[in-house]
């Protein structure tokens, strides 16, 4: 058992959890994540490792209450312990230690770029970090992001808080800038939004990477249900990703491999709300 | 029950196995329990007596856990279950996953003397029925050896690392199993259907039986990222490793369309099915989509588990798809069997080109070509080849990937001192010692993808040998 030892509301939607899990803590690397089990009839979520803690052993967590898992995750209370909590899976990703880096999340991606733009920050890199939700109540880590970044730029799709617009606009007028070196672009976020910024810079022939979340069962290379085309070859986001090369990445099977499972999520959803009385909610799949 | 010598002397010249009385298809298709019954105590007795209890007996070289087979039958023949059963374990510590799952029929059961003219005893049948007979009345834990305070890792709890582990107990060791899943069994958890082998009520009460000896069971530990074999000897403690970490990495066939929705490796497939029991959803979270129609590539042992776990989750239509003929088809005669009885349609010298999908992804059929067979090949087995212009489009909305599984890179990528073979294998030689000391391998991750009963062999053996390792130290 795995014993959540914080728990932190960080938005309507979205949750930051601290899990005791020693063995995972010793060996987080940024890029890295973590599949859990809730309890016994649980299904195996992947998650991204948000921090780690090498000395208290536990690994953070963040996510936004989507479907049913997630909803019965964010329920839990500190205290409580996860039936299971397996890591660190995938690669670590690679980090240059110098140059200037964009930072790209949007909504749901803020929480798995976070670690990202902190390494980058450690290794010694310039970071202009360029977040974006729904709304301003959708948006998370802000001060966060703030310490690791050089430049915080925010957006919002309704305009309650910042730029009023999308991700990548802004992204725009950096990649205009010309009297500004970008050395590497790396966007986490919904695949809609991935998918723009990875068309968006390819013209200008910089390094982009994206951070995968495709659908997993054993995040360890056994079943192949999380492949990708990766430059026209398959590749397994668990053990070869989750981070790829945005311009190589076929955005266009991905998206709807992820819509495999819609129904049966939508109805996992629907019984487990009549179960717990708890009624609507917010959901947005990212 | 008393056998008169008239009545030993007709058994003994019965030329046909009992019969084990299992499911009807019609019925058993729609449920998940176990389709064989196993043969009751009058049954049992029955069969063993039709044993010769030869005194050079060959039965005995079929087995690689070299289980006293004659033995266990006398004492079955003579109505001594409770020492029965502890012949038995003193070789297999799974033997009611052994009874069920080892192809007796190739091995034990084909070197029977009573084969030659007739059928062999069935030797697997009785082993089953000691086995259910001691988890029925309650299983006996085996007194505790005096320590050698030696410390040994097991990676992977599969029937190598099983077997290895409970024998490793026996000899005294201290003995850890660690797991990737959150759950034990390997194979024999994610990969054979519950209607194969009884989760709950026969496998997990085998590894209970492995704990009891000593075993300390870690769950949800990846060796090779939450731990390296390399942290195991430096950081942790332990004397020896053994890894038995399984043919685990799903085999496609490298054909356009095979990224389409509605396309499984057969890991995936039964993963979901067996061990995330997504034939329970909603009640267990993990879904499985499955179409009215199945496509099921490959005809071994998963191709067939697939296909009728298919057939329970609910398809209309399931067929087998092969590149060879009917006399390669790799799965068990029985499995085959089984199959054809649930209704599973089998396409033969058929081989897929291409899959094709609807405009939102969604397969919808599957491109085949007729084969021939000609010379054979490096596997000894006649090579198929394409018959030129009969292309034809097989009417498919699912399709499961069964044609084998290759050994799982992570171990081999993160130790240092590992011999690697050409296809990803551990290079060991035949007592498991690989090419680090103190680091032996058995099972799939060295043979490539082979059978439960072999691995568990390999991890008799290694076991024996690491034993003799760590008492050198």
């Amino acid at each position: 058992m795995f014993k959540i030892v914080k728990k932190r509301d960080l938005a309507d939607v979205s949750k930051l959890m601290e899990v005791e899990a020693p063995l995972v803590a010793r060996k987080a690397q940024p890029g890295q994540f973590i599949i859990l089990r809730i309890h016994e009839n649980g299904e195996r979520i992947p998650l991204t490792i948000a921090d780690s803690d090498k000395e208290k052993g536990t690994i953070t967590i963040i996510f936004q209450e989507v479907g049913k898992t997630t909803k019965e995750l964010g329920a839990l209370e500190e205290g409580d312990s996860l039936r299971d909590f397996v890591g660190p899976l995938g690669q670590a990703m690679e980090l240059p230690t110098s140059g200037r880096v964009i930072a790209v999340g949007g909504g749901v991606g803020i929480a798995p770029i976070y670690p990202k733009v902190k390494a980058f920050h450690q290794a010694g890199m310039e970071v202009i970090s360029i977040i974006g939700a729904r709304t301003a109540d959708l948006l998370i880590l802000e001060d966060e992001m703030r310490a690791v970044s050089k430049e915080l730029h925010i957006c919002t799709d309704d305009g309650t808080k910042g730029h009023h617009g999308f991700v990548s606009d802004i992204l725009q007028g950096m990649l205009d800038d010309k009297s500004q070196k970008i050395d590497e672009i790396i966007a986490v976020g919904p695949l809609p939004m991935m998918r723009v910024v990875a068309n968006q810079t390819k013209p200008y022939g910089i390094k982009t990477v994206v951070s995968l979340n495709p659908i997993m069962v054993d995040g360890t290379g056994m079943c192949g249900c999380c492949r990708v085309s990766v430059g026209g070859e398959t590749k397994f986001t668990c053990v070869d990703g989750p981070v790829f090369d945005a311009h190589q990445v076929d955005f266009e099977e991905l998206t709807r491999r992820g819509q495999m499972y819609l129904p049966e999520e939508k109805e996992a959803l629907d019984k487990y709300k009549e179960e717990c009385g708890c009624g609507g909610g917010n959901s947005e799949i990212g | 029950m008393k056998l008169d010598k008239d009545q030993i002397r007709q058994l003994r010249r019965m030329k046909e196995k009992h019969p084990m009385p299992e499911q009807a298809p019609e019925e058993r298709i729609k449920n998940y329990n176990e389709v064989p019954f196993g043969y009751d105590a009058e049954t049992a007795i029955k069969e063993a007596n039709r044993c010769l209890q030869c005194k050079d007996a060959k039965c005995v070289e079929g087995c690689p856990v070299e289980v006293d087979i004659p033995a266990f039958i006398k004492l079955v023949a003579e109505g001594k279950f409770d020492e029965g059963i502890k012949k038995l374990k003193e070789k297999n510590s799974l033997p009611a996953v052994c009874g069920r799952v080892c192809p007796q029929e190739s091995q034990c059961e084909a070197l029977c003397l009573r084969g030659k003219k007739a059928e062999p005893v069935a030797i697997g049948r009785l082993e089953r029925f000691l086995a259910d007979y001691e988890l029925a009345k309650g299983v006996e834990t085996p007194p505790k050896p005096a320590s050698t305070g030696k410390r040994v890792a097991i990676v992977g709890a599969g029937p190598a690392g099983l077997t290895a582990a409970g024998d490793l107990a026996k000899m005294g060791h201290e003995v850890v199993l660690f797991e990737a899943f959150h759950a034990t069994g390997g194979v024999l958890r994610y990969g054979i259907p519950e209607f194969r082998l009884p989760k709950e009520k026969v496998l997990q009460r085998e590894v209970d039986y492995i704990a009891s000896l000593g075993v300390e069971i870690k769950t949800n530990v990846v060796i090779g990222k939450t731990l390296t074999v390399d942290e195991l000897f430096e950081e942790e403690g332990f004397q020896a490793v053994f890894i038995g970490t399984g043919a685990g990495l799903p085999q496609f066939l490298n054909i356009p369309g095979e990224n389409l929705n509605g396309v499984f490796s057969a890991n995936e497939f039964l993963t979901r099915a067996n061990l995330m029991k997504a034939y329970l959803f909603p009640e267990y979270d993990t879904p499985i989509k499955l179409g009215k129609k199945v496509a099921v590539v490959g005809a071994g042992n998963v191709a067939m588990d697939s296909a009728r776990t298919s057939l329970r989750l609910g398809a209309e239509e399931v067929h087998i798809v092969y590149r060879r003929s009917d006399k390669e088809m790799p799965a068990r005669a029985e499995e085959i069997e089984h199959a054809k009885e649930e209704g599973v349609v089998f396409n033969l010298l058929t081989n897929p080109v291409r899959i094709i999908g609807d405009e939102n992804g969604w397969v919808t059929g599957m491109e085949c070509i007729k084969m021939e067979l000609g010379e054979p090949d490096d596997s000894g087995r006649a090579r198929p080849i394409p018959i030129e212009g009969s292309e034809f489009v097989f009417d498919v909305d699912t399709i499961v990937i069964a044609i084998g599984q290759n050994p799982n890179p992570l171990i081999p990528q993160t130790t240092s001192g590992l011999k690697i073979g050409r296809w990803g294998t551990i290079e060991a030689d035949e007592e498991g010692a690989t090419s680090r000391p103190g680091v032996f391998a058995g099972g799939d991750i060295v043979t490539g993808a082979a059978t439960v009963i072999l691995a568990m062999g390999a991890g008799k053996v290694a076991a024996r040998a690491m034993d003799k390792y760590l008492k050198a130290l």
